[in-house]
Parts: C-alpha cells; sequence; structure tokens
C-alpha cells in the first residue's frame, strides 16, 4: 500500500459573493503517489497550487475551498475523516514544516514547551518523557539542549528553522511535508537545513514532501521531481533524469532559469520565459502552458493535455511530446 | 586590455551605527572601483554589510569615513556630506530596490511612478513622452497601455519593470540594484536580468548589483567583490573567480550553490558572524576551514590568522585578504 496517493485531486477557491463571486481552480485533477520513504520535489512559480497541495494533504485549508477527489493517507482517506482521526494523524503520521519560522512558532512560549505540548497531546507519555525526548529532537537537529528553555525571539532564522523540524519530528511522522523550508534564509544556514533533512530522511527512513521554487535546491535533495504549473503536474520522473533531459517546455525554461556556474551557455546569458504565470481564475484555453510557451503549435491553443509516458517512470503534458 | 573610464569610486568607506549601546561596524573600509559598461556584483549573507554599503554610496546612510566619487567628482568626504551634493549627484545615480510591490505607491499609477524622479529633479522636456520612453526601454511594450495602470494591475516582473524605468527615466551613470530578482519568480528572474544587462551593453550603463546568489553573478556580472563582516575579502573578473576561488570563504559560498557542484561541500557551521563583535586577527578565523582542518598552521600562519588583520593583497587580476595565500 501507497504511504501517500493523491486520486483526481481537485481544489476550488472561491472568493467574493454574488455577482463578483469567482471560482479559483488551484489545482486540478492531480494525480500523485508516494512510497514510505519516498523523496519528491514539488516544484513551481507561485499561484501554481503546489502550497494548496500540501494544505490539502493535512486538511488545512480554508472553508472557503472545495476539494474532490482522494487523499490516501497510509490507505485512509483524508477527507473523510473524523475531526478526532484527523487530530491523531496529523503530527503522528504526517507533519508540515512551513516557510516563514518566526512567525509559526508562539512568540511567548518557551520553545522546548512548544514541542511537549505537541507531544503530551498525542503520547500517552508523562512530561518527564516528553522532556526528555524534547532534549534528544533538539541534539537529533543539531541545537544545544540549554535552547529548549529559549523564546523564538532569542533564536536566529536558522535556529528557529530548526526548532520548526523538531516540532515536525516530535511524533515520528511517517511522512513530511517542507514547503519553502529554506527560502527565507541565507545560502550556508540553507546548506545546513538541507543537510540536516536528508540527514533525518535517511536515518529515519521517512517520506518526504519537498516544495520549492527554486529547481536547483530540488537536484540534490530529492529521487523524484514532480514540475507544477497552474494546478496541474506537467513533468513528472526521476530528478537527475528530468534534470539533465527535461522534457517539457515548461521544465527546460525552469532549470535554465537557475545557471550551472562555469557553464559557458548561461554565461552572460540569462533565461527566462516571456509573459507571466497565468492567473487561476482567468486559465487560457488548451494547454494553459500555450501562451507562454517558446514551441507551441495552433492545436497547443485548444487542446487540453494530460500526463503521458514518456519513457520509464517519466511523465509529460505536451502534445509535442510522443509518447513512448 | 583596453582603458576604461572610471564611473564610481569607494575609497575606504565606513558606516557604523549604534545599536542599543553596541558599536555596529556594518562597513569597515571597503574599496570598489566600478567602470563604464560594467556590472559589478556584490556578493556575501546577509549582515556582511553589502546592503549598507550600496546605501552609503547613495547617500541614505552616513558614512563615518571614506569618500566616494562619481565621474572623478567627489560625493563627499569623511563623515560630513553636504546634502546638496548628494542630491546633485544622486540623479546620476538610481537605486533598484528588492521588493517591487512594497517599493511602489499602491495609488500612484505606472506613470506617475516614473516620472516621479522627473519632477524632483525638475527635468526638462515632456515627462509623459520621457515616461513612455523608458517604459519601452524597460520592456513594457506597448508602453501607453501601462501609463494608465496602478501596480495591483501589472505582475510582479511588471512592477520590478516599472522601477527599473523610473530609475533609468532620469538618465543615470550607475544603477544600485539590492536584490533585484530576489522576490521574483523563477521564469521572470532571467528576463529582468537579462534587461540589466541590456541596459548596460546597449545603453552604456554600469551597474552594481547586490546578491546572495552567485548564479545570477554568472549571468550578468563582469567582476564580483564577495563581503564578510564590512570587507571584500576578494574580488576579480567572474570567470576567474567562480573558476579558482583564491579565499577559503568564497570557496565555501561557491560550494553550498545547489548550482555548482564542482566543488566538495563544505557548509561552514555557526549562524551569519556579528558586526558588533569583529572577532581580532582575520575576521574570518573563527569560521575558516584553514584553521579548522590545521592547514593554516602547517602553512605557518596561524598566529596572524589569529592576530593579525589582514587587508587585500592584489594576485594577477585578483585581490584576497587572506594570510595563507597572501604568504
Amino acid at each position: 500500500m501507497s504511504l501517500l496517493e493523491l486520486r483526481d485531486l481537485s481544489i476550488t477557491y472561491h472568493t467574493g459573493r454574488g455577482a463578483i463571486r469567482t471560482d479559483v481552480p488551484a489545482v486540478r485533477s492531480l494525480d500523485l503517489t508516494l512510497e514510505p520513504g519516498d523523496t519528491l520535489g514539488l516544484a513551481g512559480e507561485s499561484g501554481c497550487g503546489k502550497s494548496t497541495v500540501a494544505s490539502a494533504i493535512l486538511r488545512l485549508l480554508p472553508a472557503s475551498a472545495t476539494v474532490t477527489g482522494e487523499i490516501l493517507l497510509g490507505g485512509e482517506n483524508v477527507l473523510e475523516m473524523s475531526p478526532g482521526r484527523l487530530r491523531a494523524v496529523r503530527w503522528a503520521e504526517a507533519a508540515v514544516v512551513f516557510q516563514g519560522a518566526l512567525h509559526s512558532l508562539n512568540p511567548v512560549q518557551r520553545v522546548g514547551a512548544q514541542i511537549t505540548e505537541a507531544i503530551l497531546l498525542h503520547e500517552p507519555v508523562t512530561q518527564a518523557e516528553a522532556d526528555r525526548r524534547v532534549v534528544e529532537l533538539f541534539e537529533q537537529v543539531g541545537l544545544p539542549p540549554s535552547r529548549v528553555r529559549d523564546y523564538p525571539h532569542q533564536l536566529s532564522g536558522g535556529q528557529r528553522q530548526r526548532v520548526l523540524i523538531a516540532l515536525a519530528l516530535a511524533c515520528d511522522p511517517q511522512l513530511l511535508i517542507a514547503d519553502e523550508p529554506t527560502t527565507a534564509l541565507d545560502v550556508m544556514v540553507q546548506a545546513q537545513i538541507l543537510d540536516l533533512l536528508a540527514d533525518l530522511q535517511r536515518e529515519r527512513g521517512m517520506a518526504v514532501i519537498f516544495i520549492t521554487h527554486d529547481l536547483s535546491v530540488l537536484r540534490s535533495t530529492c529521487e523524484r521531481l514532480a514540475v507544477m504549473y497552474a494546478g496541474q503536474i506537467v513533468e513528472q520522473g526521476p530528478s537527475a533524469e528530468v534534470f539533465a533531459d527535461p522534457t517539457h517546455p515548461y521544465t527546460r525554461a525552469l532549470a535554465a532559469a537557475f545557471p550551472t556556474i562555469g557553464d559557458p551557455a548561461s554565461r552572460m546569458a540569462p533565461s527566462g520565459l516571456g509573459g507571466d504565470p497565468p492567473d487561476p481564475s482567468n486559465l487560457p484555453t488548451g494547454c494553459s502552458f500555450h501562451p507562454r510557451c517558446p514551441v507551441a503549435i495552433d492545436a497547443c491553443r485548444t487542446q487540453t493535455v494530460s500526463l503521458r509516458t514518456v519513457g520509464p517512470e517519466r511523465q509529460a503534458a505536451c502534445l509535442l511530446v510522443t509518447p513512448s | 586590455m583596453t582603458e576604461r573610464t572610471e564611473v564610481l569610486r569607494v575609497s575606504d568607506v565606513h558606516v557604523e551605527f549604534v545599536d542599543r549601546k553596541q558599536r555596529v561596524r556594518a562597513v569597515d573600509g571597503v574599496d570598489l572601483v566600478v567602470n563604464e559598461r560594467e556590472v559589478v556584483a556584490l556578493v556575501g549573507e546577509s549582515g556582511c554589510g553589502k546592503t549598507t554599503l550600496l546605501r552609503a554610496i547613495i547617500g541614505l546612510e552616513t558614512a563615518s569615513a571614506g569618500s566616494v566619487s562619481l565621474d572623478g567628482e567627489l560625493v563627499f568626504e569623511g563623515g560630513g556630506a553636504s546634502r546638496r551634493r548628494f542630491t546633485a549627484l544622486r540623479r546620476r545615480v538610481q537605486m533598484v530596490f528588492q521588493d517591487p510591490t512594497g517599493a511602489l505607491n499602491p495609488r500612484h499609477t505606472v506613470e506617475d511612478a516614473v516620472t516621479e524622479g522627473l519632477v524632483i529633479h525638475k527635468v526638462d522636456g515632456d515627462h509623459r513622452t520621457l515616461a513612455i520612453d523608458a517604459l519601452s526601454r524597460a520592456g513594457l511594450r506597448p508602453p501607453e497601455r501601462f501609463l494608465e495602470r496602478y501596480p495591483h494591475e501589472i505582475s510582479g516582473g511588471q512592477r520590478q519593470r516599472v522601477l527599473i524605468a523610473g530609475a533609468i527615466a532620469l538618465d543615470p551613470r550607475l544603477l544600485l540594484a539590492d536584490e533585484p530578482v530576489a522576490s521574483l519568480d523563477a521564469s521572470i528572474r532571467g528576463e529582468i536580468l537579462a534587461l540589466l544587462r541590456s541596459l548596460v551593453d546597449d545603453h552604456g550603463l554600469s551597474i552594481v548589483v547586490v546578491t546572495h546568489d552567485l548564479g545570477l553573478a554568472w549571468n550578468i556580472a563582469d567582476r564580483i567583490a564577495v563581503m564578510y563582516l564590512g570587507r571584500i575579502v576578494e574580488e576579480g573578473p567572474t570567470e576567474e573567480l567562480l573558476d579558482a576561488p583564491l579565499h577559503p570563504y568564497t570557496r565555501a559560498l561557491l560550494s553550498v550553490v545547489p548550482e555548482s557542484r564542482a566543488l566538495d561541500q563544505e557548509i561552514l557551521e555557526g549562524e551569519t558572524p556579528d558586526a558588533t563583535r569583529i572577532p581580532s586577527g582575520c575576521r574570518f578565523h573563527p569560521r575558516c576551514p584553514l584553521v579548522a582542518s590545521g592547514e593554516a598552521e602547517r602553512l605557518g600562519v596561524l598566529d596572524r590568522c589569529l592576530g593579525t588583520d589582514v587587508a587585500l593583497v592584489t594576485v594577477g587580476r585578483r585581490a584576497v585578504a587572506c594570510h595563507a595565500v597572501s604568504s
């Protein structure tokens, strides 16, 4: 049984009311499977729906969002869980680390106590046992145990992100969802946190979904890569292969946006895409990418396209790609 | 190499703050020259003083010592900078900020935003025509279509282009860009960088760009200056510096960039350093891999690393501040 299976997942936000009510389809018919211990990178630009997917997995979306399809976590549909069951599943089976570590922590509670609280809520352990676990967790994420008595403002950005990772790991989840975990951090601290996540993933054998707009971060951290555009996955496959040989024109553009230092082709030649990401409430006809696509043909304007197999374990949603 | 005209010269500039009664030496003696038609990338971690240096050049921070000249003309010297002189020179130096949404007034149209500088500097001519020309050079075409729009009606990439249009409308000599693409989406990034490069190649501007992103430097910069704790620790032509970094800090910085996997990853421990407590000796020594690995001792420079401050020394076309390299 897969650890996580998204089947035909669609998520629509509703904004405004009455005559100006608009439906914003953020995620459209998404299928995704994750096995235990898998590392999956979910890449895309702002508004492509990647964070919406992350929030949907733990049912953290606002009430204004309509969710259809199935989200199977360990075979159980998250969308049909009772509130009590959902509370038990959050943290213990799947946990999320969001970006912006400063805002995710309670500013007036000691960081150690915030983790103890999560443990005590989920597991029948004593306060002393929970305290001991927090010290262990701090050591695992590379924080001195003396820091458990600090308040969030006493910690640096990198340290706060480590606290959030410790918090996410408190109940030993099988799935960790990391939503832009290093975006607000400095390059050197970013490298430290990515290194830490990779170590923890290996030691614990947990599955990780890494969400980011920075494709270059995913190359070294994830085995598998899924690229999203306008609420759909447009390409997926093993990271190394997708990087070495992207088939979808959008993946090609994203990969080229972050140059390889030392590569003469990108020297003094920044590469980008014309136009802007589409407005989800006003999507183009046919393939959503066609207005920005450098190789679009007439059929792309009218014909919708879904993922097709283009190689072993590889899929892409492009009319110009020959299915294999 | 052809002789190039010097546009900006920064000499031994210091900027100090007092924060909670502590002296912060944010910029601690920086020399930098920018030539005509040149993009210089100022690279480093947050807190290294790169943004403060940029702000000091344009007068948004007061330098406590040092001097800045533009086209050979002194802008300021020693702490006392004359405001009037700044205003006159500021027209020739324009700044582009990181977050275009925050930098634009939501109640002002694109035309207001682009012509604001023209009004302040009492520029002759029809401001609308000048704005249209600037928008077009910034890649917003047809420009007339954008004049009446408000910031919320255009995309993030277009907002950054509006800011750039506002800067180039004044026909400056030098553009100072602070992380110009850090808040933009990946696919937009390349287009904005290409625009900046074309302003240099086609319109003769010079640019100093502050960034933490070595990939950006590889994409558009002629030269790179690496800053650490208020000082430039290595400087040189982009290819040379990224191909074979001399300073151990540059090496570490390059090794953690996901875009470069040529070097073995060398993740420095600890947090970004603190300008209220600049270490004695070489300011990098507490995090230096050469010191930690015993390499500095083997080279016989450890005493100097711990006890003697180190200045930039010219090595070919480059300059580097490291006892291990200059020994």
